[in-house]
């Protein structure tokens, strides 16, 4: 155990920063689930651990709260045979978290999976245990507003780019002294979402967010400096959005207080995928959603009726069979989709044109359409953006 | 020894010729000329040594290696046989020694604590084929025809030239006696030389010494193999047994109960075949038909004999003699339409449960024994009754589930020898040992109705596996025991049982009274093995959940280690079982 415990020790010699109260709040719930389970076995009781179930199943849609909530629905950890090497399992990832937040470090997924071949029999065989024990763990936390950062797992991709009228203020890995990061000084180029987003603070005097799918059309934006006529700022999310990216434009829109719009392709991908999941957050990763949802965020487009209002008829491709079935699959299952009905109008109507338009669609009218013309036209209209 | 005696169904095309007590064969005699009186010139008698000497296949004496042991058996027979009629715990030491000088050539030697031979029947008994006392009645008892030891002898004397040798004492008080008895063949007549001797040490038994060609061999069918198979059936005997390796062996007995004495019966009216009842008919003192029915036949009173008697359309009072042939198929068909009560058991010995197991603890190491013993039956008019007895799965490989719920491998006992274990591995087929009249039949075992019954049970049914139409699989040995006062072999050697329907449904439903039971246990063991399984693997992660709350709750290592235990106290109590 020894050796373990130096095997996963980080050698970084950084000073120790002062806990801060997540930080505490983190070690104080490991430390009571330990002692729970601990005070079970001494008094001879079996003991138990029970994590909130991840899976649709388990998820309801309040349209108040505006994302997924986990339900009711515990599974137990316990000494049987199908649940004894995830129990262990989970309290030795507990272990290994408390230990990084003690010692203000982290862990990737990948990373975490790796410090666990040195617990012998207990170690995970491929990633993806190690992911869904995790994802446990995750839940159970999420409970009392912890979040897996919280817990020192991050995630392994970073988050998309962001550009416009935005001062992010981040701290010094080394001092810890605060840093002022502008978003308009980037030239071409742009700033890119850390992995783990807590700890920063924002300054701007943007108007709204503009979450766009692709990486071309950001590019066109920002390029154009459309983020300063409009007074907004750009966020890239590279098809869906990453779990850094849909923190940062959470606690940003939550802290500056403006508008989000997402701004994807007219297909079931983009909306029930990219868009719902920006939104309300994932099915199977509900509990994320407290945190990693945006639910002041609106559609702006491209939406079905914008194929006919734009007449992009001829720059559609046929629907796929997949999207089809991901549309007719998000009508009958999805509870965010349910509780719309605008929402079902506008999947229904493009079912029945049986088409699907790309942003860059827009392009047949000039490649600088969606800037002059587009955009703002939408713009005008905030109210009429789906929910 | 005491026994010799005459075959029934090997002769049955012959025509038998005098007395009670001797059944030579007569040559048939052509009464056609010419040709035919120049063939008489040349048919004569043959004498029954003559026939075996041709055909010793016929009793078991094919190959050197079977000769041994037929040899040994058919001695080891007549003595239990010998002892239990006189009611003696039986104690034999047997011995095979190389003959110094002679290659192939071994001196048998068997020595009982009998009630010894007179003098006058040494030589016939040992020199004189088909002589004995077991052949005329209707009593359980190994040996049946009185062939068996003046057999072997004649094996011996043929292959060596030497005489067999017999010591012989009836009691303290008797002189013992020596003899040397050659056989000659062509007269089936012994010839002899009696000699006093002084036989210290014993008070009473019989001594054979047989010197022939054999081959010595261990392992399957062996002498060692046969003797720890009448070990495990006769539980009541104790052997010794030194070989010519210089090996001794004693199997002990483990009881002193002699099997019960069992009576002697008349046949029963539904056994008897026409040519029989025709001879009975023929040599009965009786003068009316009834009272010959109901005293030369078990199960016969005066209701049942004049019924009979009525339905043949026969008189009561008719002469047994004067019965022509017509009225004795009439008398037969009558006899068989009448319902007639089964015969007595009484002249039936079974093992017993309880001593089949203690028979099989005492040379099968197993984990479990389980045997059933049917109530008697009857086929052809003979009662018989099987039992059987199984020994299954070898020490070690089972679990035990102890008081407290803690599960444990179940004690491994010594290693044998590999040849000395009668138990077939886990993936072998199973040892199957069968036995009529408590005498182990090593040879045409699939030609046995034992062997059938076994096959045609279902043992999936009770948890083995069994490939189609064969033997199950598994560490396993069946023995299965068909006591009758006529058992009905196949050939003269008594090596498998014929398949009658009565017999195989016996044995069937005596098989599955087994498997129930094993069954029960093979499914507790199953259950057990897998629960023992899923704590294993449980156990491995609790020294894992133990570090883990070390780690978080920074506990000492003796807080650790109570944590430790807990968890498997817990584990033990809470998995129910």
């Amino acid at each position: 155990m020894a050796a373990s415990k130096k095997a996963s020790k980080k050698t970084t010699k950084k000073k120790r920063p002062e806990q801060s109260k997540m930080d505490a709040k983190t070690i104080q719930s490991i430390d009571s689930t330990a002692k729970m389970v601990h005070g079970k076995i001494i008094k001879l009781d079996k003991p138990e651990l029970k994590l909130p179930q991840r899976s649709l199943a388990n998820v309801s849609y309040d349209r108040r709260v505006g994302h997924f909530k986990l339900g009711r629905i515990r599974k137990a950890r316990a000494l049987t045979v199908n649940t004894v090497k995830s129990f262990a399992q989970t309290l030795k990832l507990m272990a290994f978290s408390k230990e990084m937040v003690q010692e203000d470090d982290f862990a990737t997924k990948r990373e975490a999976y790796y410090v666990s071949k040195n617990w012998g029999d207990a170690k995970f065989r491929e990633q993806p245990e190690s992911d869904a024990v995790m994802d446990d763990i995750e839940a159970l936390f999420s409970l009392e507003g912890l979040s897996r950062e919280h817990l020192r797992f991050y995630p392994e991709e970073h988050g998309g780019a962001v550009a416009g009228e935005l001062t992010v203020i981040d701290r010094d890995e080394e001092t810890g002294k605060p840093i002022e990061i502008d978003c308009t000084g980037f030239g071409s180029g742009a700033y890119s979402i850390p992995h783990s987003v807590e700890h920063l603070k924002f300054k701007t005097g943007a108007k709204f967010i503009l979450a766009i799918e692709t990486g071309g059309m950001f590019q066109r934006l920002n390029k154009h400096r459309f983020w300063r006529d409009s007074k907004c700022i750009l966020v890239e999310t590279m098809g869906v959005p990453t779990r850094a990216t849909r923190r940062f434009i959470r606690m940003l829109s939550d802290s500056v207080k403006i508008p989000v719009y997402a701004f994807v392709d007219c297909d079931p991908y983009g909306i029930s995928n990219i868009y719902r999941t920006l939104k309300v957050g994932s099915g199977n990763a509900a509990h994320l959603n407290q945190f990693f949802c945006v639910p002041k965020a609106s559609f702006l487009g491209v939406t079905p009726q914008d194929i006919i209002d734009f007449k992009l008829q001829d720059a559609t491709h046929p629907l796929a069979d997949v999207d089809i079935k991901r549309a007719k699959d998000a009508l009958k299952n999805d509870p965010f989709f349910k509780a719309h009905v605008r929402w079902q109008k506008a999947i229904q109507q493009l079912l029945k044109m049986g088409v699907r338009a790309e942003q860059q669609a827009l392009a047949k009218w000039g490649l600088n359409f969606v800037i002059e013309e587009y955009l703002p036209r939408k713009l005008k209209q905030t109210g009429k953006f789906l929910p | 020894m005491t026994d010799a005696a005459e075959s029934g169904s090997l002769f049955d095309h012959l025509e038998a010729s005098t007395g009670r007590e001797r059944k030579g064969m007569a040559a048939k005699t052509s009464k056609s000329k010419g040709a035919a009186e120049r063939m008489a010139a040349k048919q004569r008698e043959i004498s029954v040594s003559e026939f075996f000497t041709k055909n010793r296949h016929l009793l078991g004496f094919d190959s050197p290696r079977k000769a041994l042991l037929t040899c040994v058996k058919e001695a080891v027979d007549n003595s239990l046989d010998a002892c239990e009629e006189a009611r003696i715990l039986p104690e034999l030491a047997i011995s095979i020694q190389k003959l110094a000088g002679r290659e192939n050539i071994y001196t048998v030697s068997i020595e009982d604590n009998g009630p010894g031979i007179v003098k006058a029947q040494i030589p016939n008994i040992f020199g004189k084929l088909l002589y004995g006392s077991k052949f005329h009645r209707l009593r359980q008892s190994r040996g049946q025809q009185g062939i068996g030891i003046s057999a072997a002898g004649m094996y011996g004397q043929l292959t060596t030239g030497n005489p067999v040798r017999i010591w012989s004492r009836t009691g303290s008080r008797a002189i013992p006696h020596y003899f040397e008895v050659r056989i000659d063949t062509a007269k089936n007549k012994p010839t002899y030389e009696d000699k006093a001797t002084d036989w210290d040490g014993k008070k009473h038994g019989t001594k054979v010494e047989i010197d022939l060609e054999g081959e010595f061999r261990r392992g399957q069918r062996s002498v060692q193999e046969f003797l720890k198979l009448v070990a495990v059936a006769n539980p009541h005997v104790h052997l010794t047994y030194s070989d010519p390796e210089g090996q001794e062996l004693i199997f002990e007995s483990v009881t002193k109960d002699l099997p019960k004495e069992t009576d002697e019966i008349k046949p029963h009216p539904h056994g008897v075949e026409l040519g029989i009842l025709m001879k009975m008919l023929h040599d009965s003192e009786q003068r009316w038909l009834s009272l010959f029915l109901q005293r030369e036949f078990s199960r016969v009173g005066p209701k049942v004999a004049k019924s009979i008697c009525s339905t043949a359309k026969l008189s009561d009072r008719a002469h047994p003699k004067r019965i022509a042939r017509s009225e004795v198929d009439k008398l037969k068909k009558a006899i068989d339409q009448t319902k007639i009560m089964a015969p007595p058991t009484s002249c039936i010995a079974p093992i017993g449960e309880k001593l089949i197991i203690k028979g099989l603890e005492k040379e099968v190491e197993a984990d479990f024994y389980v045997a059933s013993t049917r109530s008697p039956s009857v086929y052809r008019g003979h009662p018989f009754q099987v039992e059987a007895g199984i020994a299954y799965g070898k020490p070690g490989d089972t679990m035990e589930l102890l008081e407290d719920g803690k599960i444990i491998k179940s004690a491994k006992k010594k290693k044998k020898r590999p040849d000395e274990v009668l138990l077939a591995d886990a993936n072998e087929q199973i040892r199957l040992i069968r036995y009529a009249n408590r005498v182990p039949l090593l040879y045409q075992q699939s030609a046995c109705a034992i062997n059938k019954a076994v096959v045609s049970t279902n043992w999936r049914g009770y948890g083995l596996s069994q490939p189609r139409g064969s033997l199950p699989v598994g560490p396993m040995v069946i023995m299965v025991h068909i006591a009758s006062v006529w058992v009905p072999f196949t050939s003269e050697s008594k090596e498998a049982i014929a398949a009658y329907d009565e017999i195989i449904k016996e044995l069937k439903l005596c098989l599955q009274e087994c498997g129930r039971k094993l069954g029960t246990h093979i499914r507790k063991g199953k259950r057990l093995a897998n629960e023992f399984k899923k704590r294993n693997y449980i156990e491995t992660y609790i020294p894992h959940i133990g570090q883990a709350l070390q780690e978080i709750l920074h506990l000492s290592d003796p807080q650790t280690n109570k944590t430790v235990k807990c968890l498997t106290t817990v584990l033990e109590k809470s998995r129910k079982f």
